[in-house]
């Protein structure tokens, strides 16, 4: 297909490089350099898409990334991508892309009839509309909204690319690189600064790119060709083309995100899509331009009608045609350049209308309308001609036959990133659009974005502004340029002209989220009489819009029906990022198995090994139970291991628990501040176990403690806790008791750790040891010692229980725990010894009523757990007085208690409540819950424990569980937690 | 946000957790519950300049006190807590 609207020559594209691309299935062609607006507006395919509430046509307005209109998805599977912007698409051969919000296609949309149900979808309708009745918000009226008011469709599949994170630091940070930012970046490069420039473009130059204009004898682009050389020969400047400052934040941090593969068809090999950069810049220099207002008439969003700017920009940059045959229309002296540089391009100028009575170039050699305006665009799917007539008639003068209209309204600061941390801008009427307060700690802003419009001025502002900051960094050097000598059209007078007050069609402000004025108004009608209100009331400015294009035409809408002012209205803030960055940015290589770190136990392998099936606690993966032939179900294996384990002896990873060394003259003095029980009575070679509360008096975690010297100690704490307790210890050393003369650091890494359990581990044990005499009278129940074995191996024995059978805990150097974890399998042979998992451990734990995670839940009192009694009377610690308070001593607490179902078979589970039979099941009548369940082999039934109100002089009590989440009811009697070997018999044997 | 520890200098705020504003002087043992209540749940809850406690969790392990602008971000002093007492 030929391109139809491209001139015979000029433009910055490549025209021996030949690009096919599709749309919407089609096949076009366009050239190296274009982007896919510039190469669809060549091809002259002009409707792209369709407006997300009344699914009106619309087309390309403008040229850059605060395009409302065309939004288009982008390439198909895993790589799809939707709502990206057409004319920051860069053309690579075999792009694909859709329209979206159309069905069943782009030209017949079926859901325009939106269009014609305007009073019906009009602000607010959301709310006004699909009220009654609620129950049918979700199911209903929600999905429907969803598919009719919505913009493109995500990937269905996973991103086959990868994303990167990085960080740098610079002194200057230049946002942006047109002739304001390379100024800059020049000045201070040549002084020696670190200078990091970004800009969004795919080439550096912005404006001198879009518009003819010679500097110092050089025309724009070629000026900007010597510029990113000289830059480039700097070792302490980088420079990042295709890449967004989306974000400002505290002390100097900004974010970027990097396009590195979007311009391709796929990222190239080993390269990554996107990277996420945080900058941290000393000074920054914000120079991002300018963003034309569009002029709000009827039916203003016509394809074909396009902003002046835009309009220059595909004539001078990509040589593409807005039309054939223009009106051009506005309130300012781009009028006179965009006549000049669309004729240039070989388009008709059909007229030109200027709101201004006088003034502007008076010679245009073309029809002329003065104090006029275009009240509205004619045309259905394309724009086929205006009505004008005189500014404030009120009526259609004349009509006037055209493809194309292009308007200005005047330029608008692109300050969005410096908003970010909260300053607002106020309106300043010199230049007709808001600006920011010149005191923004780090950052300045410079040229078209402080208000500065042609490129002489904005080369100074760049050249002055980067001479400040080097200054306030203490640098100098050579101070800016002798003033460059600029050649352009005419720029910067203006009279404000925002909206015409009776046009006929919808007028729209807000292009990406369908708001017209009608909609500002009946926003303010209703009472929502402030910028902030009316944008929530009719989504002006929001979305990834931001207002970018609509803002102060919105500001002076609402300023008229309130019969305020534009500087009192104001703007709404728009919030980072200026435009939409992916989650896979975010994400960076935080997906899949990489999202969070992982921690192996030095048994690891072994385990995998042997069948082990892992379960993550926190970053932790430990065998959950080990898989045996013909084995289907968990419960299958865990039942195994727990009946191998009390019937003779099992082997389970215990190394995840966290471990902290503590020494030093104090250390039993600290231990006691930590813990509600005491430890400096505790004899060498003994372990205890320990509780610890917060100052507030609920538990915070417990452990076995053991005393290996005099001056040393070996804390436990639970896997989940091991981090926090260790910051706590820290704080309590630190802050609380300095004075106490103690160490201790985490060696939760350093050992290997593993429980021997059963009636045969002493026997086992005995198989592994070198010369220790593990019989009762000489290492009884709590022991612990430093001892060898497998012939000299380092190791550590504690005689402590979780699982309430005989048991040690046996720790070995992590280095060596693969050896001694399989001398141990070969010592317990004999015994059948089967390792076990941690479901096997909270089978045993819950049949022996030890609470862990789910009963230590920041709730819980000492004494609900049945501890009470373990609180010291003579000693000061975390949490004693709080834990006095009346609430926390009452009876009616939850305490707790082990469940058993009525009917042995029936499943307990974990979350459900506990309530008297035959009561209504509403919270005032909730008695407690269970917390923990397990099926247990020994009793041969499903057990519990958990909580219920006064639940120790409650045993032998029949209530209802009931499971709201499972939505399941069934009988349970209320026993002792105790509920396998109650005396404990087992564990001192 | 980047805190400047006295041990490890200028740091990413990932290394570093905040546990809150820097309380009243922990009260003797007997104290009694009127005290202890004050001390552990009565925050001035700052907007603005705000004394907070911050632990260099990810770095050196030392508790600092931190003077920052709960609004801004804006970091005035970072001492370690030695120092402070």
């Amino acid at each position: 297909m030929p391109q139809l609207f491209r001139s015979v020559s000029g433009g910055l594209i490549n025209r021996s490089e030949l690009l096919r691309f599709t749309f919407d299935g089609k096949d076009y062609t366009g050239y190296e350099g274009d982007t896919l607006a510039s190469a669809l507006l060549a091809n002259g395919v002009r409707l792209v898409g369709r407006s997300f509430k009344y699914h009106r046509p619309r087309g390309i307005l403008t040229a850059g990334v605060e395009e409302p209109n065309a939004l288009v998805e982008l390439r198909s599977g895993g790589r799809q991508e939707p709502n990206t912007r057409a004319t920051v698409v860069e053309l690579y051969d075999g792009l694909d892309a859709n329209s979206q919000n159309r069905w069943p296609s782009l030209k017949f949309d079926f859901l325009s009839i939106n269009q014609y149900a305007g009073p019906f979808l009009s602000a607010g309708f959301y709310y006004k509309t699909f009220m009654w009745p609620p129950s049918f918000w979700e199911p209903v009226y929600e999905r429907i909204i969803r598919r009719a008011a919505g913009l493109g469709f995500a990937a269905e599949s996973n991103d086959p690319d990868h994303y990167e994170k990085a960080n740098a630091h610079c002194d200057l940070l230049v946002i942006g690189a047109g002739p304001t930012g390379l100024q800059a970046a020049l000045t201070a490069a040549r002084a020696g600064a670190r200078v990091l420039i970004a800009d969004d473009g795919s080439r550096f130059g912005g404006a001198l790119l879009d518009e003819r204009v010679t500097i110092d004898g050089k025309d724009g682009a070629a000026w900007v060709d010597a510029a990113i050389a000289e830059l480039e020969s700097y070792a302490h400047v980088r420079m990042f083309p295709r890449t967004t400052v989306f974000g400002r934040y505290d002390a100097g941090t900004y974010g970027l995100l990097e396009r590195i593969g979007d311009h391709l068809a796929e990222p190239a090999p080993y390269t990554a899509r996107q990277c996420l950069w945080r900058v941290f810049a000393k000074r920054s220099i914000l120079a991002t331009g300018a963003i034309e207002r569009p002029i709000v008439f009827g039916d203003n969003d016509r394809p074909g009608v396009m902003l002046a700017g835009a309009a220059r920009t595909y004539a001078n940059r990509y040589g593409v045609q807005a039309g054939k045959k223009v009106v051009v229309c506005g309130n300012n002296d781009d009028i006179a350049r965009t006549v000049a540089d669309l004729g240039a391009a070989g388009a008709t100028i059909a007229a030109v209308v200027d709101t201004r009575a006088t003034g502007g170039a008076e010679d245009l050699g073309r029809p002329i309308y003065r104090n006029s305006v275009v009240r509205r665009a004619l045309g259905g799917q394309y724009v086929q001609g205006v009505e004008i007539g005189e500014v404030g008639g009120g009526i259609s003068t004349e009509k006037i036959d055209c493809d194309a209209v292009v308007m200005t309204g005047g330029w608008s600061p692109n300050i969005y990133v410096a908003t970010h941390l909260g300053q607002k801008p106020s309106y300043d009427e010199k230049i007709v659009g808001f600006t920011m307060p010149s005191d923004l700690g780090e950052m300045t802003i410079a040229g078209a974005a402080n208000g500065i419009y042609d490129t002489a001025g904005c080369l100074a502002a760049g050249a002055a502004v980067a001479t400040s900051a080097l200054d306030a960094m203490g640098m100098s050097g050579a101070k800016g340029d002798t003033a460059l000598d600029v050649d352009e059209g005419p720029s910067g007078q203006i009279e404000p002209f925002f909206y015409v007050k009776d046009a006929t069609g919808k007028c729209f402000v807000d292009f990406q989220n369908d708001v017209t004025d009608k909609d500002l108004k009946l926003a303010i009608q209703e009472g929502y009489d402030s910028a902030e209100h009316a944008k929530r009331y009719t989504t002006f400015g929001m979305a990834t819009d931001q207002g970018k294009t609509g803002s102060l035409n919105g500001a002076a809408i609402l300023a008229d029906a309130l019969g305020s002012s534009i500087a009192d209205v104001g703007v709404t803030t728009a919030r980072p990022p200026y435009t939409p960055v992916s989650f896979g940015a975010w994400a960076g290589h935080a997906v899949g198995e990489e999202f969070q770190p992982t921690r192996r136990t030095p048994m690891h392998d072994w385990h995998e090994e042997n069948g082990a099936v892992f379960v993550e606690a926190g970053l932790w993966y430990r065998p959950a139970y080990y898989r045996e032939p013909g084995e289907t179900t968990w419960q299958e294996s865990s039942d195994r291991e727990v009946l191998a384990t009390r019937g003779s002896v099992g082997l389970s990873d215990v190394s995840t628990l966290g471990k902290i060394d503590v020494q030093g003259p104090d250390a039993g003095a600290f231990l006691n501040k930590l813990y509600v029980n005491g430890w400096t009575k505790l004899a060498v070679g003994k372990a205890r176990y320990g509780l610890m509360l917060r100052e507030d008096g609920f538990v915070m975690d417990d452990g076995t403690t053991s005393r290996l010297d005099e001056d040393h100690y070996l804390m436990t704490t639970t896997t989940a806790n091991a981090g926090p307790v260790m910051a706590h210890m820290d704080y309590c050393h630190q802050i609380l008791w300095p004075e106490l003369d103690v160490q201790f650091v985490s060696v939760t890494e350093q050992w290997a750790q593993m429980a021997i359990a059963g009636p045969n581990a002493r026997k086992t044990l005995q198989g592994v040891v070198d010369d220790f005499d593990l019989s009762n009278e000489a290492f009884p129940f709590m022991g612990a010692a430093n001892l060898t074995i497998l012939g000299g191996m380092p190791a550590r024995l504690f005689r402590i229980s979780f699982s309430g059978e005989l048991a040690y805990e046996l720790a070995v150097p992590a280095d060596l725990g693969i050896a001694a974890w399989k001398g141990i399998m070969a010592a317990g042979a004999p015994y059948n010894i089967t390792p076990y998992g941690l479901e096997a451990l909270g089978a045993m734990r819950i049949e022996k009523g030890h609470p862990a995670g789910p009963e230590l839940d920041g709730r819980t009192t000492a004494d609900d757990l049945g501890m009470g009694r373990m609180h010291s009377k003579i000693k000061d610690f975390i949490g004693k007085t709080l834990a006095e308070r009346p609430a926390l001593k009452e009876t009616n607490r939850p305490q707790l208690v082990g469940i058993r179902p009525v009917d042995a078979s029936e499943r307990v589970s974990a979350g459900a409540h506990l309530l008297p039979p035959g009561a209504e099941q509403v919270i005032a009548n909730d008695q407690g819950w269970i917390s923990s369940a397990s099926h247990s082999p020994t009793l041969e039934s499903w057990i519990g424990i958990g909580f219920l109100k006064n639940g120790r002089d409650r045993i032998g009590e029949r209530l209802l569980a009931v499971d709201f989440v499972r939505e399941r009811e069934y009988q349970v009697e209320i026993v002792s937690p105790h509920m396998v070997d109650p005396k404990g018999e087992k564990l001192h044997g | 946000m980047r805190i400047d520890c006295p041990h490890c200098g200028l740091r990413s705020n990932e290394e570093f957790t905040i546990k809150g504003e820097v309380p009243k002087a922990r009260p003797d043992a007997e104290a009694g519950q009127d005290a202890y209540v004050d001390y552990v749940y009565i925050d001035k809850n700052t907007r603005g300049r705000n004394v907070e406690h911050w632990h260099h969790s990810g770095g050196c392990r030392a508790w600092l006190v931190v003077e920052r602008n709960t609004i801004t971000h804006e970091i005035y002093s970072v001492i370690d807590v030695q120092e402070a007492q």
